[in-house]
């Protein structure tokens, strides 16, 4: 079992060294995708053939529960940030985000369609 | 028996985490009756719970008048630190396990090039509703549209550039009004654009933004598409906070020089 949480801690840590020296490097002195490293690691190593400690019932069963506290924290975070301000924040900000994320939520519905095209096409060919 | 109370509740601010544990239980138990029973499963409870979370923060800041939610009422502390930065990371990393290192080598490029895209068009829209509002100086169009990008590139940008702290608030605002929005409409429009295979994932992470948004949207949506998304918007975070304060700035710059 704790090799399950211990890979977990390996993983956080490591990546979060990455994405810091990548931010120090850059000259931002913050952490530029330090979790994304993480996942990638996370990933890598339990893709790889070579180590089977990732493949054993323990392991399994420790990860897979931090897996699902997953969902339970997102509620936390969310019920711990600025709700209040944002309501009663300025115009300009309400607008600009409100703008940003729909405009973000069009271009993956053009994209998205565009692939779907190329599938279609690409079954057409196929046939 | 006034003491007594007093002891409990010492003793229940003590043990702060637990008690969010609780409180957090109850909302998922609230969220799962509500998707069954009232929207009969086409909302999924994880979507629900976290809209009862944002309006648990609501109450508690208009209560308290603080800036963390409900967290700043002490006997709900805990909240703060069970969906703190570290707990957050260390359970999306844990998500990744059981994720196919193939599906993420199909899409690499696609994602890749959706960061550009997604950062510059976020931060296009923040700059023209900057602009439409009367800010006309680069270093406040800049931080604002910086926040349109995400809630951390704005107060980072803003820094460096050295904007006014109401600028910074108001892009701090921007950034989360788009983290919200996306935590709440990720699972109600999944389908109708698309957003059903890892690949997909990957490139909404990139073209949408914000870690925190993209992770609670798509785990209301299909938990095995968090990990594939949550990466690439944690390059987003990233990426946004390179571009803004450099290149697009002087790109705002020259463009304000125009109007």
């Amino acid at each position: 079992m704790i090799y399950g949480v211990a890979t977990l801690a390996g993983c956080y840590l490591l990546g979060k060294i990455l994405g810091t020296a990548l931010g120090m490097a850059t000259g931002i002195n913050s952490d530029i995708g330090g979790v994304g490293f993480g996942i990638l690691l996370m990933i890598l190593l339990t893709n790889s053939k070579k180590l089977k400690f990732t493949q054993k019932d323990g392991f399994k069963k420790s990860v897979t529960f931090w897996k699902t506290m997953y969902i339970p924290v997102v509620v936390a975070m969310a019920a711990s940030q600025n709700v209040f301000s944002m309501m009663s924040g300025g115009l300009v900000a309400i607008v600009a985000g409100t703008a940003a994320v729909f405009f973000a939520f069009f271009l993956v519905f053009l994209l998205s369609r565009h692939e779907q095209k190329k599938e279609a096409m690409q079954k057409e060919k196929e046939d | 028996m006034q003491e007594l109370f007093s002891r409990i509740y010492d003793l229940l601010v003590d043990g702060g985490i637990l008690v969010a544990v609780l409180v957090v239980c109850l909302v998922l138990w609230l969220s799962d009756l509500i998707s069954t029973k009232v929207t009969k499963g086409r909302l999924h409870p994880s979507a629900i719970a976290i809209f009862f979370g944002l309006i648990l923060a609501y109450i508690g800041g208009a209560v308290t008048g603080g800036s963390k939610g409900l967290s700043d009422i002490s006997l709900f502390g805990g909240l703060g630190v069970m969906g703190g930065a570290l707990l957050r990371d260390f359970t999306i990393i844990a998500s990744a396990y059981g994720a196919d290192l193939n599906e993420i080598k199909k899409s690499g490029m696609l994602g890749f090039a959706s960061l550009f895209v997604g950062v510059f068009s976020s931060y296009l829209m923040g700059a023209i509703a900057a602009v439409a509002f009367g800010y006309t100086d680069a270093v406040s169009v800049t931080t604002i549209a910086s926040g349109a990008v995400t809630f951390l590139v704005g107060p980072v940008t803003g820094a460096a550039l050295g904007a006014d702290s109401t600028v910074i608030a108001l892009s701090i605002t921007a950034g989360l009004i788009k983290t919200i929005f996306i935590m709440i409409f990720t699972p109600l429009i999944a389908k109708k654009i698309g957003l059903t295979t890892p690949k997909m994932a990957m490139v909404y992470g990139g073209l949408v933004g914000s870690t925190s948004g993209i992770s609670a949207g798509l785990a209301a949506t299909d938990p095995k598409l968090v990990p594939y998304g949550t990466m690439v918007a944690t390059f987003y975070s990233g990426f946004g906070c390179l571009l803004c304060p450099s290149v697009l700035y002087f790109l705002t710059k020259w463009v304000c020089t125009l109007l």
